[in-house]
């Protein structure tokens, strides 16, 4: 049986690409499965009895080495804040490709802390900072330094003792650039490297309030337990800055989409569904309720997508239990029709991710197609036609085509680059001033401007020509033909419009990280944790790769 | 030092700022990115640029000829370039098209390296007395080895390559003939077997 894949024009609005999970595919799962093998080690622990001073780990295979380099500073209360404006953290953060020498560390311990207005080198690959959750990290060093376990259930309300506020790469305040690593086979699947700092930044946590324990009360301190290390991640703090990139990597968007529709459409295929493939599904989906029943968030919007999750989730545990029959044929088919059927976008998306997990040679065949050389897709084909690049948007891009702009609530907001942080932002254009400044990711305004100027153009008219007296719209011309090659690589909704939640285009970026408990703290901004219930740096070579759904939380 | 990135990235907002739409910015945030991946000048001549753009006029050439003469201002390197580059598939067969009076042409240039790698054709641009071969994107040669700013040039030709050879029949000849020396001479046994197929072409 031939199953098509799923329709961009379903796929690709908002409200469903919000409502992405992780899966298999996510690239925090897959930096762990690259790096299994690599050897992990503590090379330096500098700190004093408050936990402040530096500290160096690496993972390592064959002649290749990348550092994490920490510094731990002290930071008044009134210093601390998770905001993109904030200048001070408790830690900060960079990658160092090799092993640092005492001059790139001094040199970097001047520079790193600064963040975004520090320098760094072609030798640093990314750069991070992080702040402490205070309530869970002093609960946590109170209780070691007395000789007790911290109270499980309070961590597990928090989830991680940092959370980072950003982690940049690829070539930002003078990182290395992509092109300098990108044919090393280890870093293929995209933000790898991004994924190694956070992980090692965990590590990091723990052997930092053990430190600080033993400090405090050398005879009677005791270890953070590994199970409870085991079910802290990293916390992190996400705001706009964000949302622009999936609009910006049009085809880098459509091969993290791609690669997940591929995998769906290859598991309705099946034929015979192996009945240890459903075990572990229905296993893993079990499992998994543990991580949405201790879902904690104060966000209306996201208590109700929890609750209507959790209610289809069992209308569909009660389903598989009284209908399903391990035997028939196109199993996994069979249950994606009936989850379309009943079952609300959050639902559908979240079996889906979890159908993925029984299939290793699957998704391990489309972890290597989530990167994309986007250089090679960036010359417009400038010999096509006009009727041609009509023709591709009335395909492409029906469901724009269908918006009115002329209305206000359409047209309401505007995307612009903040003076003080360069960073993306959103405001209201009959409200704030700087819609003059927009940057160009109203694309579906501009390409419905794109489509009523092409309409009253000559249908045999060559790009080149029609360029010529349109410069103008270039950009979405560009966008279009892309979009021709590349069926996911454009949100199918409007991101200027009045009814817009921005938080949706962060889940859909975080969902493929790995990210979970989706914490919004307004529809602007949110938090989540990553590596919450990972294996720990010893335990990588022989860890459980369901290891996501066995948290103890 | 400033990565390839951030070079992009500012080259990009810039060009915006200096009135070009997003689309021509995003082509001159790539073209930033290969002068100075090439070594060649194009923080330097792009910034000259755009403060003098604030005082002087260019003129836009949205169509390229054979001849492309100034009227009242020179010519701006970045719309001649956009145009060059996207009408080159019916410039092609002009073979040399010639320019006059190009402000920055250093800015000009990577809109030919671009288009040489859309043609499959090198392309010669010589700039009153600096040469350069841009070679499919990939590599430019060039006689320019100065890090400084061309305000103009007053002559600006550009020639289409034709792929041919560098080398004579008989250099190629010899060198074949050498590489001769590392293959084995077949016996009727090896010519019926070695190959791996069966002995007859459709069974």
């Amino acid at each position: 049986m031939k199953i098509e894949l799923r329709d961009p024009n379903i796929l690709m609005k908002l409200s469903r690409l919000g409502s992405f999970h992780q899966s298999k595919l996510s690239f925090l799962r897959s930096f762990l499965n690259e790096f299994k093998t690599w050897e992990f080690k503590k090379d330096l622990f500098d700190l004093n009895e408050s936990g402040y001073g530096t500290a160096v780990y690496s993972l390592r295979k064959e002649k290749r080495i990348y550092s994490l380099i920490c510094f731990s500073n002290e930071l008044k209360e009134s210093e601390r804040s998770d905001r993109v404006i904030a200048t001070k953290w408790d830690a900060a953060f960079t990658l160092y490709d090799g092993v640092p020498s005492k001059q790139d560390i001094e040199r970097l311990r001047s520079e790193v802390p600064k963040q975004e207005i520090g320098r760094l080198s072609y030798k640093e690959l990314t750069l991070s900072r992080a702040n402490k959750s205070l309530r869970a990290f002093d609960h946590v060093v109170e209780n070691l330094s007395k000789g007790k376990q911290p109270d499980v259930n309070f961590l597990s309300k928090v989830g991680y003792l940092y959370r980072t506020t950003a982690v940049y790469g690829s070539g930002k305040f003078g990182l290395a650039d992509r092109f300098r690593i990108k044919n090393r086979k280890e870093i293929y699947g995209p933000f790898r490297l991004e994924m190694m700092l956070v992980y090692l930044v965990r590590q990091f946590t723990f052997d930092q309030v053990n430190h600080i324990a033993k400090y405090k009360n050398p005879k009677k301190a005791i270890n953070l337990d590994d199970k409870i290390c085991r079910n802290l991640g990293i916390g992190n703090s996400t705001g706009l800055g964000m949302a622009p990139f999936i609009v910006n990597h049009p085809t880098l968007l459509n091969n993290w989409i791609m690669s997940r529709e591929k995998a769906l459409k290859k598991i309705r295929e099946i034929k015979n569904v192996k009945k240890e493939d459903i075990k572990l599904f229905l296993s893993c989906l079990k499992k998994s309720i543990k991580n949405i029943t201790s879902w904690n968030t104060n966000s209306e919007y996201q208590q109700k997508k929890i609750k209507d999750l959790l209610n289809d989730l069992n209308k569909f545990i009660a389903f598989f239990e009284r209908n399903i029959n391990f035997s028939e044929l196109y199993l996994f088919n069979n249950i994606y029709l009936w989850s379309e059927k009943n079952l609300g976008e959050e639902c559908i998306e979240y079996i889906v991710s979890l159908m993925i997990e029984p299939y290793d040679d699957i998704a391990n065949s489309l972890i290597s197609q989530m990167s994309s050389d986007e250089d090679k897709y960036f010359n417009i084909p400038t010999n096509r036609t006009v009727e041609d690049l009509r023709k591709i948007i009335e395909a492409k891009y029906s469901e724009i085509l269908k918006i009115d702009f002329s209305k206000k609530e359409n047209n309401q907001n505007f995307w612009f680059i903040s003076k003080n942080k360069e960073e993306p932002r959103l405001a209201n254009r009959f409200e704030e001033i700087g819609g003059d400044l927009e940057q160009p990711l109203a694309i579906a305004r501009d390409i419905k401007k794109l489509y009523e100027v092409l309409d009253v153009s000559k249908n045999s008219s060559t790009i080149d020509n029609f360029l010529a007296h349109n410069n103008d719209l270039r950009h979405v011309v560009r966008r279009a033909f892309i979009a021709e090659k590349f069926p996911y690589s454009e949100i199918q909704d409007n991101i200027i419009g009045r009814s817009l939640v921005p938080i949706d285009m962060l889940r859909l970026k975080l969902s493929f990280f790995g990210a979970i408990k989706f914490d919004p703290r307004s529809d602007k901004w949110l938090r989540i944790s990553m590596f919450q219930g990972a294996p720990l740096p010893h335990e990588l070579k022989n860890h459980n790769d369901q290891w996501v759904y066995n948290s103890l939380n | 030092m400033k990565s390839l990135s951030e070079i992009e990235t500012t080259s990009k907002r810039a060009s915006k700022a200096a009135g070009y739409s997003w689309g021509i910015s995003e082509e001159v945030g790539k073209n930033i990115r290969i002068l100075e991946m090439f070594g060649l000048p194009g923080i330097k001549n792009l910034t000259e640029y755009y403060n003098i753009k604030k005082e002087n006029k260019f003129e836009y050439l949205k169509f390229v000829n054979k001849e492309n003469k100034m009227k009242t201002y020179q010519f701006c390197p970045i719309i001649s370039g956009i145009s060059f580059l996207d009408q080159i598939q019916s410039l092609d067969k002009l073979q040399e098209i010639k320019f006059e009076k190009l402000a920055y042409p250093l800015l000009f240039l990577p809109f030919l390296s671009r288009g040489s790698e859309i043609v499959g054709k090198r392309l010669l641009l010589k700039l009153d007395n600096n040469q350069f071969i841009l070679n499919f994107n990939i590599s430019i040669f060039t006689n320019f080895i100065k890090n400084e700013i061309i305000n103009v040039t007053n002559l600006a030709s550009v020639r289409f390559l034709e792929n041919s050879d560098s080398f004579s029949e008989h250099e190629w000849s010899q060198l074949y003939k050498l590489s001769e020396e590392t293959f084995v001479e077949e016996n009727e046994r090896l010519k019926k077997g070695a190959a791996g197929a069966g002995l007859t072409d459709n069974d």
